[in-house]
């Protein structure tokens, strides 16, 4: 068999192969990304926030997409922290200019980075938030600076529509 | 499979038998020989067996009531337990059944492992029993998500999050599994129908698992070969039924102990706030029978780290009948191994003790230690034993051992000893 050139019979065979393999793939596909986020999930993409009330030294926790949003007006003191930090010293390097456009404002979603529980605010050993599941300490950036997660609280898209409200999404 | 020929007596037995071989099936379970000298540790296939039906008898009438919709499930379940008529006994017995089932589930493994029940010839049984004990796993986390409250969430929170860990693909493995971008309405429905099939798999694999162990026969305390059937074996019914069911019904007592008398003792109080995605308990806790591979997670400072080293130390499991070297099954033969297994039921009990303490101070240190002896039990210890370890004379048969027989008389005493 070896040594004999391929056959009509066996180009059969690998064509009825890879014609049933596109077809058992084409009909698998639709029952795996019926799993995936489906369109009223993606539909929820943005919220808006009235933020008029919310004080220096203030956190307030909004949900967007099911998360836990934070939005923090920090005092002078937090923010000189916040800037006043090397990079060398953090373990995901980001600046606090570019996380808080406002420096006044930070926006984040409060999902810790390790398995996602939400931290606690103004605990920790900088000043900033603690996530009291695994032990990561934030600061006031909303950096991570000591524990298991491998990252900075996310900041999401937003903006400022007007000098009260944030759309966030 | 039979290894005598079986024909049924009555003329219609026959005629049935001939087109779909069932008593002979029948005759072979009832005839089965098994070796005389199994102890107790034995019949935990039996109360497994036991444990795996109640779930699903339970679990079944459960679901004629719970309602899996993220804004009713929580109300559904307390409604299971104020208003459905005996609610309340149905589903303790289904959530205090599912830590009795781990329970018999840990013995049964630790009893394979000291008596060397995994080797040549067993090693499909035993890699089949740890494919259902994965099954057992998550089929128990995502049973425990459906009540909705706050553990539930959160729990399953952290458990879907070990995914994101996966480098470039995770955060897309994770969203396809919430079915959006946090633990929502859609994770709830998915994990009811799977919560809901698994259980069948389970079944499935144990009609594999029971299959696979009638080939070779059971091993039995003294690990060796045995002929049967010979004056070495008793038939499974009615000796082993008997003791089967004797062992059954001492486990029932421990199971309505916990039913009757101290039904939340093995869950969590947070479990009865209902789950809101804005606040994570103060401490979230797995499931006891989890808490050893939480431990290891936790022990690890790095997140993609952490989730390999706890899933590895189950899988690590599957390759026991590779990593332990020694020809000799029995523990009773292997004076080093003994003390070894026992130091690894020690670091288990240990691990499990950390896993529900917070992680920092001396209890991340202790951790950390023990998760590190659990990889060198089996990836240097046993592989090593094997080729170092000098073992007792091993009695030729069972009858000689019980008999006194044996070529050491003082081994067969000590393993009398360990039965009681």
């Amino acid at each position: 068999m070896s040594d004999k050139k391929p056959e009509r019979r066996e180009f059969l065979f690998t064509a009825s192969y890879a014609v049933g393999a596109v077809g058992v793939g084409a009909v698998v596909w639709p029952l795996i990304d019926q799993m995936n986020p489906d369109a009223s999930v993606k539909a929820l993409a943005s919220t808006e926030v009235d933020v008029s009330s919310v004080k220096p030294g203030n956190t307030i926790t909004v949900l967007w997409r099911g998360k836990p949003v934070f939005i923090r007006r920090r005092t002078p003191e937090e923010i000189s922290e916040a800037k006043s930090v090397k990079m060398e010293d953090l373990k995901h390097p980001e600046k606090d200019e570019d996380r808080a456009k406002d420096p006044e404002w930070l926006v984040m979603v409060g999902v810790c980075t390790h398995l996602g529980c939400v931290p606690l605010n103004d605990k920790g050993d900088y000043d900033g938030w603690f996530c009291p599941c695994h032990g990561s300490h934030y600061d006031t950036s909303g950096r991570i600076r000591k524990g298991p997660a491998p990252l900075n609280m996310e900041v999401p898209k937003y903006e400022f529509v007007n000098a009260n409200t944030i759309k966030i999404g | 499979m039979s290894d005598h020929e079986y024909t049924p007596t009555s003329k219609f037995g026959k005629w049935f038998n001939d087109r779909l071989p069932l008593l002979t099936l029948a005759n072979h379970l009832t005839d089965y020989p098994t070796p005389k000298n199994l102890n107790y540790w034995w019949t935990f296939g039996g109360i497994l067996t036991f444990c795996l039906i109640t779930q699903i008898v339970t679990g079944l009438t459960l679901a004629m009531h719970y309602i899996a919709h993220a804004d009713m499930a929580f109300e559904s379940v307390e409604h299971i337990m104020r208003d459905v008529n005996y609610g309340w006994l149905i589903r303790y017995i289904h959530s205090n059944g599912a830590s009795m089932f781990f329970l018999a589930v840990y013995i049964h493994i630790f009893r394979s492992l000291f008596y060397g029940s995994y080797k040549s010839p067993r090693e499909i049984i035993w890699i089949i029993g740890i494919i259902i004990y994965l099954l057992m796993m998550a089929s128990a986390f995502m049973g425990y998500v459906l009540p909705w409250g706050q553990m539930s969430f959160w729990g399953a929170t952290v458990i879907t999050n070990l995914f994101s860990a996966i480098p470039f693909v995770g955060e897309g493995i994770v969203n396809w599994l919430w079915g959006g971008y946090s633990v929502d309405n859609p994770t709830l429905t998915r994990f009811f129908t799977l919560h809901y099939l698994l259980p069948f798999l389970i079944l499935g694999l144990v009609v594999l698992h029971i299959w696979a162990l009638h080939v070779p026969g059971n091993n039995n305390p003294i690990g060796i070969d045995i002929k049967k059937p010979s004056k070495d074996t008793v038939p499974f019914h009615p000796y082993i039924v008997i003791k089967d069911g004797f062992a059954l019904l001492m486990f029932m007592i421990i199971f309505a102990f916990f039913i009757f008398y101290s039904p939340n003792i093995l869950g969590h109080a947070d479990n009865y706030i209902e789950a809101n995605p804005m606040v994570t308990p103060a401490h979230i806790v797995p499931e006891w029978y989890l808490l050893p591979f939480y431990a290891i997670l936790r022990s690890i400072p790095d997140k993609l780290l952490g989730v390999v080293a706890m899933l590895s130390a189950i899988l690590i499991l599957a390759a026991l009948p590779w990593l332990d070297t020694s020809k000799i099954r029995s523990a009773v033969f292997r004076p080093l191994y003994k003390q070894f297994y026992w130091i690894l039921v020690a670091d288990v009990l240990i691990l499990g003790y950390v896993g529900a303490m917070p992680a920092e101070g001396l209890y991340l240190l202790v951790a950390r230690v023990a998760t590190a002896y659990y990889f060198l039990h089996f990836l240097l210890i046993l592989p090593v034993l094997g080729f170092k370890e000098k073992t007792l004379p091993v009695p030729l048969s069972i009858t000689e051992s019980v008999l006194g027989g044996s070529p050491n008389l003082a081994t067969a005493k000590n393993k009398e000893s360990f039965d009681k």
